[in-house]
């Protein structure tokens, strides 16, 4: 197969499975050594670089690192990734004097954001610094949009959000609280250069059964029930609950249900275990709260008796799965009947602009929702941009900070006049670790530890109030066993086949197997004769140009290399170096200079 | 060298043998030798070879001298027994556990320093002996554990690393080793897996004294231009002649040889090893035509490599020649180990 072309930014980012999943790219190895070498604040700021709300997301990130996490693959569970973000976070000292200068000269653009959600705070925190004005609207009296009114606040904090948004509002936003946008088209008649519509999926969707009407007093949506909630309005709740759907609102809704006076809360699932949307982090958070999760009961009914709500009738459900894990048929076996004092609907939730005018040039497509370019997040108006939920549906907390990143490239190219399709490329600088015969500029050892347990408040304590956080975050002993655990793939073997004395030094100690040289082949077929057959074609074989002397490839299978550096220790010609892998997503301030 | 240990984790698709065991369970401890040594490789080579044939790790017996190679006994088979003997004694030491235990097997390591120099005479007096063991040469013509002086093995007009030419003749051990009598005689090279890997297997098995001289080039005190033991002129002057094949008692030989090419030579266990002919020239079997080719290309400057030379030589083998008792003498129980102060009394007064 043709050798690997390296020089390709992606090749070396991929290796680094934890920032290749990460939508903002986060650079998590880097990280997790700063944490290591106690340098908290130094680690906050790589991860405010790339995810703005280290704090936030250190609590409630989606985490798409962790299933990617190399660890995952060399033994059974990744490194915490997520749960060190918050070590960072609450251990850094005062960080604000590291924050990009704003300038006092402005640049004579303004741009409007609608919705004080994470969106439009990032395209404020990107465009700030480079002398843009910045306008946010937001309907409620306090900004943080879901992360404020959607995410109970026993796992997020308030001060947590206020101080992460308020580092952002102090670089100068303008910030208009309780100011709801109800017409896309005076707000364009108000003279922004652009508008970027962070507004999120602020609708869930509704359950109609029979019954619903009747019941509808002890019958609540779970978004709205969950903002209610965050603004006092909902202080109580039955002693029986049902919650229907088992996403991540649901796991909120039971929570929160047990510590509004419910004593029985029920999750109500249509599917078996595997077809469940929620994370198996919250699914076992919930359930160590006694939540019981029901599977296999599809809601057929609202019981209503004497203008009151009874309870639900649900079909039970069976059914067929095949070899590869999907559902091929449906079978209802029988009927049953739960009661319930409060039912609570957390099965979806989309983007509704009700406000946006149809006869200004954005268009929507055949499900009522905004043609928006996945690259540069633009509608079909120039100058209107849409990020966060409100531009593709609802995904989560670091997809939307992301999108702000890449509106706020849009925004600054359109604001000069210039293609926003014209982007700056991602690129890789590379930096060798080596410091001696035997030393490395990062702990090369591998620690076999196994993944630390965050402790959590006692279940007799924790439903005391409702906004005692439950996670304690890691004891000091924890984090600094957890970073060891990490196996810094963003240091990267380097191959250098012109110097290969093909001695077999590098073969003969890497612990995981992962070199072979051998005759070229084709890919498929070269994977079965490594010395571990490479079976993950997920992961990569990094091949070199052909030896000097025999003309065979060297060939490494990236997937479960644990970035030791014993093959460029035990090279005696530093064919193998151990190179650090910084990868340059570009920002907006990236694309100014 | 290394600081850090190997760490103890495994690809997941890493292959097992029929023990269910993997190459990392027949490991030793970490090696303390050059980064690039080529006698790591045949530790990683021997590792391969006793994975491959499904050794048992109790059954291995490790014997070795003084050197860089002797050292490297520590590094495979951490299961397997082992000796570390006095410079170049390390035949007497492998004959006398032979004699009291034949069900193991032996593989002694040596270097051209222990073996060509200080050891020379126990070398071929093994040989003549026929004692039943794989004899590793790990052959890289200079002293590395005191800084690269000249060894016997070093060839006339080859540099030392400051530029000193050698003058002295070398000491070939394959010839040496077929002007004895050997039935199993080898050379390969440290960057050879493919090759190195069947021969050690086969020398492994074979009933009698086998002798593999590996090349096996010093990167620090003898890999430079001017060597004729780097890495760089070993590629360009090796020649292998006749590749070797174990196969195990049970499996068919396979119909892949071309006619002619295959000859197998049969094991006491119903294993056989096939001598694969890459050169129509050469004949492995026959001791004098081996001795004089292989000559012809020592005088060319080329490493011929393979099994140069294989027979049968159950005949004269070590336990046959000595009638060494089946049962090894740690399961014989003591009242015939020790036939007691009596007859001892006995035995003595024969000679007086």
């Amino acid at each position: 197969m043709a050798s690997t072309d390296t020089s390709h930014p992606d090749y070396f980012h991929k290796v680094v499975d934890c920032q290749w999943a990460c939508p903002a790219h986060t650079d998590v190895p880097e990280y997790i050594r700063l944490i290591a070498q106690g340098r908290f604040t130094d680690a906050y700021m790589v991860n405010r670089r790339s995810n703005v709300f280290p704090g936030i997301l250190g609590r409630v990130c989606d985490r798409p690192c962790e299933p990617a996490c190399r660890r995952g693959r060399v033994e059974e569970k990744p490194v915490a990734i997520c749960r060190l973000k918050r070590v960072a976070a609450d251990h850094k000292d005062e960080f604000r004097d590291r924050l990009p200068v704003v300038p006092e000269k402005k640049n004579g653009k303004r741009i409007a954001c609608i919705g004080a959600g994470c969106s439009s705070l990032t395209v404020a925190n990107d465009l700030m610094p480079l002398g843009y004005e910045v306008t946010i609207f937001e309907q409620f009296a306090t900004a943080g949009g879901l992360m404020r009114t959607n995410i109970p606040s026993f796992r997020l904090p308030g001060s947590v959000i206020d101080e992460e948004i308020s580092a952002i509002v102090d670089m100068g936003v303008d910030l208009r609280l309780g100011h709801r946008i109800d017409s896309m088209k005076t707000l364009l008649d108000e003279g922004f250069d652009a508008i970027f519509v962070g507004s999120g999926a602020p609708k869930g969707k509704e359950l109609t059964l029979p019954g619903r009407q009747e019941g509808a007093a002890n019958i609540h949506i779970g978004i709205s029930w969950l903002e209610s909630i965050a603004f006092g309005h909902v202080t109580s709740v039955g002693r029986n609950v049902l919650i229907i759907g088992v996403g991540n609102t649901a796991m909120d809704c039971c929570r929160s249900s047990l510590r509004l006076g419910a004593t029985s809360v029920k999750v109500m699932a249509r599917k078996p275990r595997q077809f469940f949307k929620a994370s198996e982090w919250e699914l076992e958070d919930a359930e160590a709260e006694s939540v019981e999760i029901v599977i296999n009961r599809s809601p057929k009914s609202f019981v209503v008796e004497g203008g009151r709500l009874k309870g639900m009738m649900f079909d039970v459900m069976e059914y067929g799965v095949d070899a590869r894990g999907r559902i091929t048929d449906e079978r209802v076996t029988g009927e049953e009947f739960y009661p319930a004092d409060d039912v609570i609907l957390a099965i979806g939730q989309e983007n509704a602009f009700p406000w946006i005018e149809r006869d200004i040039g954005i268009e929507f497509d055949k499900w009522d929702v905004p043609k928006v370019d996945a690259a540069t997040f633009e509608s079909t108006r120039p100058g209107v941009f849409f990020g966060g939920d409100a531009a593709f549906g609802p995904k989560n907390i670091i997809w939307s900070v992301e999108h702000g990143h890449q509106a706020a490239i849009s925004i600054h190219q359109h604001c000069q006049g210039k293609p926003v399709a014209d982007r700056m490329p991602p690129g890789v600088n590379l930096q060798s670790r080596k410091m001696g015969m035997h030393e490395w500029s990062y702990s090369n050892d591998y620690s076999a530890v196994e993944r630390r347990l965050v402790p959590h408040v006692s279940l007799k304590e924790r439903f005391k109030k409702i906004d005692i956080e439950v996670e304690l975050g890691f004891t000091a002993e924890q984090a600094a066993q957890e970073v060891q655990r990490c196996l810094n793939c963003d240091v990267q073997t380097i191959f250098d086949a012109k110097l290969c004395i093909e001695c077999d030094a590098c073969i003969d100690i890497c612990p995981v197997d992962c070199l072979t040289m051998t005759p070229d082949g084709e890919e498929a077929e070269l994977r079965t004769r490594l010395k571990a057959p490479a079976l993950n074609v997920t992961q990569a074989l990094y091949v070199s140009s052909p030896l000097m002397f025999t003309g065979r490839v060297m060939v490494k299978d990236e997937d479960v290399c644990v970035h030791c550096g014993l093959c460029a220790e035990r090279c005696p010609t530093a064919a193998w170096d151990m190179q650090k892998s910084w990868v340059k997503w570009p920002h907006a301030v990236d694309q100014a200079t | 060298m290394t600081f850090i240990p190997k760490p103890k984790i495994a690809h997941p698709s890493l292959p097992k043998n029929d023990l269910g065991l993997t190459r990392r369970d027949y490991e030793g401890s970490l090696s303390t030798l050059c980064a690039g040594c080529g006698h790591d490789s045949i530790t990683a080579a021997i590792i391969e070879a006793c994975w491959g044939i499904s050794m048992l790790p109790e059954n291995l017996v490790k014997l070795s001298g003084i050197g860089c190679s002797s050292k490297t006994t520590a590094y495979f088979v951490s299961g397997g027994h082992g000796f570390n003997s006095v410079h170049g004694r390390m035949p007497s030491i492998a004959m006398g556990a032979n004699a009291a235990n034949r069900g193991l097997y032996y593989i002694g390591i040596s270097g051209d320093g222990d073996s060509l120099s200080i050891g020379l005479g126990q070398f071929c007096h093994a040989i003549r002996r026929n004692v039943n063991m794989l004899y590793i040469i790990e052959n890289n013509g200079v002293y590395g554990l005191t800084k690269g002086q000249f060894s016997a093995s070093a060839d006339i007009g080859t540099k030392a690393k400051k530029g000193e030419v050698n003058q002295q003749p070398p000491i070939d051990p394959v010839l040496l080793a077929m002007n004895l009598g050997a039935g199993f005689v080898a050379r390969s090279f440290s960057g050879d897996k493919a090759q190195l890997v069947p021969l050690i297997q086969a020398g492994l098995k074979y009933p009698g004294f086998a002798l593999i001289d590996v090349l096996s080039p010093c990167v620090t005190f003898n890999d430079h231009e001017g060597s004729t033991k780097s890495y760089a002129y070993t590629r360009e002057h090796y020649e292998p002649v006749v590749e070797a094949d174990f196969v195990p008692f049970k499996k068919e030989i396979s119909t892949e040889y071309a006619p002619g090419e295959a000859l197998p030579v049969m094991l006491h266990d119903g294993s056989r090893v096939v001598l694969r002919k890459l050169d129509d020239d050469y004949d492995p079997s026959d001791e004098l035509a081996a001795h004089e080719y292989v000559q012809q290309h020592i005088a060319r400057g080329e490493y011929l490599t393979g099994l140069l030379h294989c027979r049968p030589t159950q005949d004269s083998e070590f336990h046959a020649l000595n009638r060494t008792p089946e049962t090894p003498l740690n399961q014989v129980p003591f009242e015939r180990l020790n036939p007691g102060a009596k007859q001892l009394g006995k035995l003595l007064a024969r000679y007086r």
